[in-house]
């Protein structure tokens, strides 16, 4: 007997959640599994209703969308919940940001409406600061990069050593001065999401191929984007479509996720 | 360029409190001397914390070992070893508190005041330097660092920190009259403050301790240990810290007793945290509520030497299951005596959320030898608890036992192969199935002052290793129920070297510094740990000494040897000990003094205490309903 958890009732799922959020500051350090631990507490100090899984090891329902690195910041990080009341989407924004240590920042809530989040996330959009590195030195590396077809860079990965083409999902890579940093360039580049993932720092290897750019100290990389690539290469909003749709129609029933 | 888990160094965890460094007049640093993810959830570090952090003017701040990856940045640019909260370095701070719940810390310690730019001599500290003070239960005989701490404070910490506070804080704003010596002085003066400079060691030349004597008249020969009397008055932790990283216990954990009489004569921590102090229910029900609001945490953990002992487990487990009733929180009991465990606890324990293994410890796997360790459990005690877990759908049992106890042999411990096996055959009985299991888990034993066993010879490694495989190999090659049965086992290295440090005097102070300076970190770790390196410096530090490892380890002391410990008060009356060592020989046992008439441990006696047990017959404080 009792294989199986009694038959609790399992509360069911009645809404979806689209969270957007920022990684910043000293939480950049974080893994991802980390900030899933800090979210889940947050989750429950804030009171918000989420919906849990069935069986012995009920697990919150929060499904993740591509975290970026540890290390790197981030402006553009998403997640979807499950709840098993009606929220206010803003009142669980508010009561999320409140919740979260500063650095893990709630910038938008909204229901989700239609299609599926990760559809949506095909790209990103990156800012790598490089310190100790000339103006001249990067054009000349950004443009080599540019023109040479195919990188070849190793990574090492946990299965093993993996050779990437770093060149192949850059959409764009362009470098601009940094007016506050004396000394600083700034690395802008828009890379396609492949399996496996070319992450900025597998562009800066490339870079250190093609041209021997080799900065002394260890970048800063931050996501200021993530989206769908159009046809004209710019980055389309991933909620929009449920913004959209939130406008169109009547206002979200007010029940308060907070306590 | 970079390090493993850059978060462990961030700090920023929920509920920690960085305070204005000039508006605090009395500073200190809390160290727990291992990494990160084992000390952060650490009780005694984050009560302290707590404690110290809601008193004015006095600002806390933590800090734990670093992995070597980020040590060797630290040395190549001249990073001093920081706090974790404010990345302040540790040798600004007035006091640097470090608790030790294992020896095997010692090495960390060392590396820490090193990084920290405090000389590693007591000696050598200049007033500029930050007061140095062990806790935790290793400062029972703090003797083999004696050379590298200021002070060691005994027992319980709550109050201790207040007072060392207000002595700093009169000394500091005197103008720190008569330097560094004159504050150990008035430190010590305080009768239950340990400062090891002002003791002084004589030894024969056998090389068997003389005597130790205050080498000061206004200072005790004996440093009593603190007793924190009403548990109720201080419900910390309150708002427990939250890590950003994973550490070893993800959960919120309630100190529902302190102390033990249950009198197992190997257990260190049930010795010296007597009398027994129970926390009320509506007490424990307050701090559960508050620490999971403040936490977010999902699990709490009921903690004591003997969870289940609480006089008042049954309603308090049956009041916390009904009111997360629903909520996903689930309760732990981390440590259950076979013989207090029954199912309608164990049932509360599942109904919420997980259900996690269930875990016994008899120790000893014949039924003579429980009577030597005075463990007071039967194989019908077992085979009764593990039939009920197994009936109510648990499949699988963690069984602990230890190896190289007093007068054991090698059939004592093979004889855990068929309590195994008996296990099992229950276990299919009453669940009709197959598929269960357990495991066996087993360490060596070391035996530790303030104990009855304090006198006790060691068991060597060599016969313990090979004891530990005659176990697993009957195990294994059992037909019948050896595929059902885990065997998990420790070696007997790392243990001697517990040994060599538990029950050291001040000469294994050399030995520690000499492993340090060859490298030796993080001794608790099996991946740092080098049995050859602490051997070697052994033989290099003890050269022109009489005694060797073997001496402080494998040696059974007499009646009339002066222990190292011996000016340290447990409050446990040194006869009364030798008494239970010699009953322990013949077998006899020992009641717990909760429920029969006092057998004059001495600690009531002589700390003015008493056991404080319930039944309170209080409840929980209905929850306010938040909608």
């Amino acid at each position: 007997m009792a294989r199986q958890p009694d038959a609790r009732e399992v509360a069911p799922a009645v809404q979806r959640l689209r969270v957007h959020f920022a990684k910043r500051g000293r939480l950049r350090f974080t893994s991802h599994r980390d900030f899933q631990r800090v979210f889940e507490r947050a989750i429950r100090r804030a009171g918000v209703p989420i919906a849990y899984s069935a069986g012995f090891s009920p697990h919150p329902k929060i499904s993740y969308v591509g975290a970026a690195s540890t290390g790197a910041a981030s402006e553009a990080e998403y997640l979807e919940i499950a709840v098993t009341q009606t929220c206010d989407p803003v009142a669980v924004r508010d009561a999320l940001d409140a919740a979260l240590p500063t650095g893990f920042d709630i910038i938008e809530v909204v229901e989700a409406r239609s299609g599926s989040l990760p559809d949506r996330i095909d790209t990103s959009r990156w800012q790598v600061t490089l310190n100790g590195v000339t103006l001249a030195e990067a054009e000349n590396a950004v443009q080599r990069f540019l023109q040479t077809e195919s990188i070849s860079v190793e990574r090492v990965l946990k299965d093993g050593r993996r050779t990437l083409d770093a060149r192949l999902p850059v959409v764009s890579l362009g470098v601009v001065e940094e007016p506050d940093l004396p000394g600083c360039v700034i690395l802008e580049m828009v890379v396609r999401h492949l399996t496996p993932a070319v992450r900025p720092d597998d562009v800066l290897a490339g870079l250190r191929q093609v041209s021997d750019l080799a900065p002394p100290l260890p970048p800063l990389v931050k996501r200021l984007a993530q989206g769908h690539l159009d046809e004209f290469d710019k980055l389309a909003d991933p909620l929009a479509p449920d913004r959209d749709a939130a406008a169109g129609v009547d206002s979200v029933a007010e029940i308060s996720a907070t306590r | 360029m970079s390090v493993s888990k850059p978060v462990q160094y961030v700090g920023g965890e929920l509920n920690s409190v960085v305070k204005d460094w000039a508006s605090c007049d009395v500073r200190w640093c809390l160290m727990y001397p291992d990494a990160y993810e084992v000390g952060l959830p650490n009780q005694g570090v984050q009560i302290l914390y707590e404690v110290l952090g809601e008193l004015d003017g006095v600002l806390v701040e933590r800090t734990y070992s670093v992995w070597p990856d980020l040590e060797a940045l630290m040395r190549t640019h001249h990073i001093p070893q920081f706090t974790v909260d404010a990345h302040r370095p540790v040798g600004a701070f007035d006091i640097f508190g470090i608790s030790f719940s294992t020896e095997l810390g010692y090495t960390n310690m060392l590396n820490a005041l090193d990084l920290a730019g405090i000389p590693i001599e007591a000696a050598d500290r200049t007033d500029d330097d930050p007061i140095v003070i062990a806790g935790g239960h290793a400062a029972f005989n703090p003797e083999p660092i004696a050379d590298f701490i200021d002070a060691a404070v005994l027992g319980d910490g709550e109050q201790a920190v207040i007072a060392i506070t207000a002595i700093v804080r009169e000394w500091k704003a005197a103008g720190r009259p008569g330097g560094r010596v004159e504050l150990l002085h008035r430190l010590a003066r305080t009768g239950n403050i340990y400062v090891p400079r002002f003791y002084d060691v004589t030894y024969k030349p056998d090389g068997h301790l003389e005597s130790v004597r205050p080498n000061r008249d206004d200072i005790p020969a004996r440093v009593s240990k603190h007793t924190l009397m009403d548990l109720d008055a201080w419900p910390y932790p309150k708002k427990p810290l939250v890590p950003l990283a994973e550490t070893v216990h993800e959960r919120f954990s309630v100190e529902i007793f302190r102390g033990c009489t249950r009198g197992c004569r190997f257990c260190q921590a049930g010795m010296i945290t007597r009398p027994v102090r129970e926390r009320s229910v509506d007490t424990i029900g307050a701090m559960v509520d508050a620490g999971l609001k403040a936490s977010g945490f999902q699990e709490v953990g009921l903690l004591s030497l003997s969870s289940a002992d609480h006089s008042e487990i049954g309603p308090l487990a049956k009041q916390l299951a009904d009111r997360y009733e629903g909520s996903n929180t689930s309760l732990s009991l981390p440590s259950t005596r076979v013989d207090a465990f029954n199912v309608d606890l164990a049932n509360e324990f599942s109904r919420n959320g997980r259900r996690s293994g269930l875990t016994f410890a008899p120790e000893g796997g014949s039924e003579r030898m429980r009577k030597v360790i005075n463990k007071m459990v039967t194989e019908a005690d077992l085979i009764r608890t593990v039939t009920t877990a197994y009936a109510q759908g648990w499949r699988r049992v963690k069984l602990y036992f230890m190896c190289g106890l007093p007068t054991e042999t090698d059939d004592d411990v093979v004889q855990i192969a068929d309590l195994a096996r008996k296990v099992i055959q229950a276990g299919r009985t009453a669940s009709g199935s197959r598929d269960i299991g357990c495991t066996v888990s087993i360490g060596g034993f070391v035996p530790k002052p303030h104990t009855p066993f304090q006198w006790a010879a060691q068991l060597d490694h060599a016969t313990t290793d090979s004891r530990l495989l005659k176990l697993r190999d009957t195990i294994r090659g059992d037909r019948q129920y050896g595929k059902a049965i885990g065997f998990r086992y420790h070696d007997g290295k790392p243990g001697i070297v517990e040994g060599l440090l538990s029950r050291g005097d001040r000469r294994v102070g050399r030995i520690i510094k000499q492993v340090w300076q060859d490298g030796g970190r993080f001794d608790g770790w099996s991946e740092h740990f080098s049995f050859d390196r602490w051997m070697s410096a052994a033989d290099t530090a003890l050269r022109d000494e009489p005694v060797d490892v073997d001496w402080y380890t494998t040696r059974e002391r007499d009646r009339a040897e002066v222990l190292p410990w011996d000016h340290l008060d447990s409050g446990l009356d040194k006869d009364w000990l030798w008494q239970d060592w010699q009953d322990s020989l013949s077998d006899i046992e020992v009641e717990d003094c909760r429920w029969t008439p006092c057998f004059d441990c001495g600690v009531c006696d002589t700390m003015g205490t008493d056991i404080q047990v319930g039944p309170t017959g209080r409840t929980l404080l209905p929850l306010t309903v938040v909608t």
